[in-house]
């Protein structure tokens, strides 16, 4: 490992990683025996099932929910619906909709032997499983021939509730420099337990993620990244209730980032912890196979706790977040770990703490693309120091080299962005890598100084934090409030009742497929 | 743009202060200068910048002039552009509806509550509807508060519990009536084509049809709310940006006072 510039341990580094290790392999032995209503629609996704029956419910939650219903989940939707197949000599499309209108009742037919309904699924799951590695060829052939901007990425979002609208924006944000879009979802949609249908015009502060709309934005990006010689990715927001379906949809139709992040719904959402973390893990699977970078929600915590005093919370909660995603088989190339720049600007030396914090975060995942969020919390109507804040961050991070930027608006506390607010957010931050380009190669920090002090102390506070959870388990610190001042207990939450334990029966082949990527 | 940097323009304006007739001001009294951005949905060029200048003038201002300007992406661009405001009010005949109460700080208000009270206050706090941000609810009620400001939970005379954002309406007055609440608090941020307000009626409907309306306080707050606009909709109060917990925990304390002890 090179030297730290901020004289941090990385014996103790090395420590954390091992008992977030530990904490997180306690929780996959607990996510292993389980699956959920949201892995099982994922299913149906992944093996051709899409489209609406006649009062708009997604043909997936009704294959599952008729399987729910008769309270044998656990044996695992592609089970039934090889089964039906030998049974019908149907497609699992056709079976769905046969199911949707009442003709057939799945869980009721003759079972065959297990062996056979494997064989019958197979051929549906290897297309998908193609299609999905032709997505990633696609985008390596783009990455080949387009490009992509320099790290690191500039990340904007569009929000206008109407796809169409996004698409002009997106565009727009593109030719002005973006190299990441990400569309918001409309508000209230993490805790809906299906995805909607088809393209969207309508949306509360965010457009509806869909996979026709995903769809429509790949589209446009491709045509913009043509036109402008850089690969645009996309982003979209793989949490909620339907995290691992958002990530089948996001896979089939080569989006780019994820936000990834059950420790995130579980806070800020209030998902149940178990439903959640069983969702994420098959999300993870299918977002690693898929080359999808992940984003992590640690940067929220600093919304509600403060973002000097809990610092560590959020290294602690990246330790533990990159620990899962290697047990889902991700590589470490696409893991967005997050943090924040969110001190209180009236804190003296606050520059100072944030850019040791920063530093830290990069020595500590030298591989990974950090996603670094801009202010918010004392973000106010004062555009003018607004746009001094958003360069300060801007600054921090060329500085240390982050990977994904989320560009700073001046109007953040005000509205959604204009069409100039973004511009000024990436001219701002493209003046600031320009200018600063090297600085990171030409400054070093004095030892024992105000930087390399805080930077240790978040580092021994993050350990102890870690030794703490180790002790308690994941599940139970949760329950204490130790990330973000949040309480979440394990049978709380939104979600629990579509948890369910897997039976003798139960097979998902794409774990095995998928899992630690295209070799 | 040489010539800006000292003005030569003739100042053949009244430059005494008059409240009655007020304008804004640069550096000149009534001077009406004024700054101003925008983007317009055309292409850059002559045509566009003689667009931002009528624009300009129809809005009422004198002297209109594009310092800069930018296409954002093919057919539209940007500005910024200053100009004469040659409109003005009468500040005298102005009459903004008010919190009427006087902002105490965490130990005078706990005081407050003990001697005329008697009691702990309880306040239900959310951020109700779909609105997914906590930022205000939390600034205003966690114990850590904001910008050096305490929030509710730490006042040793308040009952607080924040409920956290996306709360249905339902929900919050359930538990408003199960902790036999006092006043209600609640936040909205960030809001898409005026939700918040539907939201908020919502909640004194409701209120309302339980019969509940005049058993407790209703506030609101947020970054698009005032005092009027609360009121309007049937709140006892309203709370826009750059109130803290003391403004809030004073005008409960207060109006408590008012309404047991009249």
């Amino acid at each position: 490992m090179k030297e730290s510039k901020l004289g941090l341990d990385f014996k103790k580094v090395k420590e954390a990683k091992q008992i977030s290790g530990k904490i997180a392999v306690e929780v996959q032995k607990f996510v292993d025996n389980y699956s959920t209503v949201a892995v099982e629609r994922t299913l149906c996704r992944l093996i051709g099932i899409d489209d609406v029956d006649s009062n708009d419910v997604p043909l997936p939650n009704v294959v599952v929910d008729q399987i729910h219903e008769n309270g044998v989940l656990g044996q695992g939707v592609l089970f039934y619906l090889g089964n039906a197949m030998i049974e019908t000599g149907l497609t699992p499309q056709q079976i769905a909709e046969k199911v949707a209108t009442g003709e057939l009742e799945i869980t009721k037919l003759r079972i065959n032997d297990k062996s056979n309904i494997q064989k019958a699924i197979f051929p549906y799951v290897e297309t998908s499983v193609e299609r999905i590695k032709n997505n990633v060829s696609r985008r390596n052939e783009y990455l080949g021939t387009l490009g992509e901007g320099p790290k690191p990425y500039l990340y904007v979002i569009v929000a206008t509730g109407n796809i169409y609208e996004d698409v002009i924006q997106a565009q727009a944000a593109a030719r002005q420099g973006a190299d990441i879009i990400a569309v918001i979802r409309t508000t209230g949609q993490s805790l809906l337990d299906y995805v909607p249908y088809g393209a969207t015009t309508e949306g509360f502060g965010g457009t509806y993620a869909t996979q026709e709309n995903f769809r429509i934005m790949r589209s446009a990006l491709d045509e913009v990244g043509e036109e402008v010689g850089r690969y645009i990715r996309l982003c979209n927001y793989c949490s909620g209730l339907c995290m691992p379906e958002i990530a089948a949809m996001g896979a089939l139709e080569r989006l780019d980032v994820m936000l990834n992040d059950a420790l995130y719904g579980i806070l800020f959402r209030d998902i149940n912890p178990q439903r959640t973390i069983i969702d994420q893990y098959f999300s993870r699977i299918i977002n690693g196979f898929a080359g999808v970078i992940i984003n992590t929600g640690e940067d929220n915590y600093l919304t509600t706790a403060d973002a000097f005093e809990q610092a560590h919370t959020v290294l602690a909660s990246d330790l533990i977040n990159e620990q899962l995603a290697l047990l889902a088989g991700m590589p470490e190339e696409q893991m967005g770990l997050g943090h924040a720049f969110e001190m209180t600007p009236d804190l003296e030396n606050g520059f100072l703490f944030e850019l040791a914090q920063a530093q830290m975060t990069r020595e500590i995942f030298p591989n990974a693309p950090l996603k670094y969020m801009p202010p918010t919390k004392f973000m106010t109507g004062n555009i003018f120091r607004g746009q001094i804040q958003n360069a300060l961050f801007n600054e921090i991070s060329i500085w240390t080299g982050q990977g994904i930027q989320l560009l700073g608006m001046i109007t953040e506390a005000i509205h959604t962005p204009f069409m100039s607010d973004r511009y000024l957010a990436i001219e701002n931050a493209k003046y600031i890598f320009s200018n600063m380009k090297n600085i990171g190669d030409e400054v070093e920090f004095r030892k024992d100084g105000i930087i390399q002090i805080r930077a240790q102390k978040v580092l021994d506070d993050a350990y102890n934090l870690l030794s703490e959870i180790e002790k308690e388990g994941l599940f139970d610190a949760l329950e204490k409030g130790m990330f973000a001042d949040i309480k979440r207990s394990k049978t709380g939450g939104k979600g629990l009742a579509g948890v369910v334990a897997k039976s003798e029966n139960y097979f998902n082949p794409f774990i095995e497929l998928m899992k630690g990527g295209q070799n | 743009m040489s010539g800006g940097l000292y003005s030569m323009d003739q100042r053949d304006f009244d430059q005494t202060l008059d409240l009655k007739k007020v304008k804004p001001y640069g550096d000149t009294m009534n001077d009406g200068k004024t700054q101003m951005s925008f983007t317009l949905p055309v292409p850059c060029n002559d045509e566009a910048i003689e667009a931002a200048k009528q624009l300009m003038k129809k809005m009422g201002f004198e002297n209109p002039q594009v310092v800069y300007y930018r296409e954002l992406t093919k057919g539209f661009t940007f500005f910024n552009c200053y100009g004469n405001c040659t409109h003005n009010v009468d500040y005298t005949s102005i009459h903004v509806p008010k919190v009427e109460s006087t902002v105490m700080d965490m130990k005078e208000t706990d005081t407050f509550i003990k001697e005329n009270i008697g009691r702990k206050i309880v306040v239900v706090g959310a951020s109700t509807g779909t609105d997914a941000h906590t930022v205000g609810i939390d600034a205003i009620m966690n114990m850590k508060g904001y910008a050096g400001h305490y929030g509710i939970e730490r006042y040793e005379m308040f009952e607080a519990l924040n409920m956290g954002s996306q709360i249905p309406n339902e929900e919050f007055i359930a538990k408003a009536i199960e902790l036999k609440a006092d006043a209600l608090l609640v936040s909205q941020t960030v809001t898409q084509k005026d939700v918040h307000i539907k939201n908020l009626v919502e909640l004194v409907e409701m209120m309302e049809a339980e019969g509940l309306r005049d058993k407790m306080l209703l506030i609101c707050g947020g970054p698009r709310i005032s005092h009027e606009l609360a009121k309007e909709l049937g709140y006892d109060a309203g709370f826009s940006m750059n109130s803290y917990a003391d403004d809030v925990a004073s005008y409960i304390a207060q109006e408590m006072n008012r309404r047991l002890n009249k």
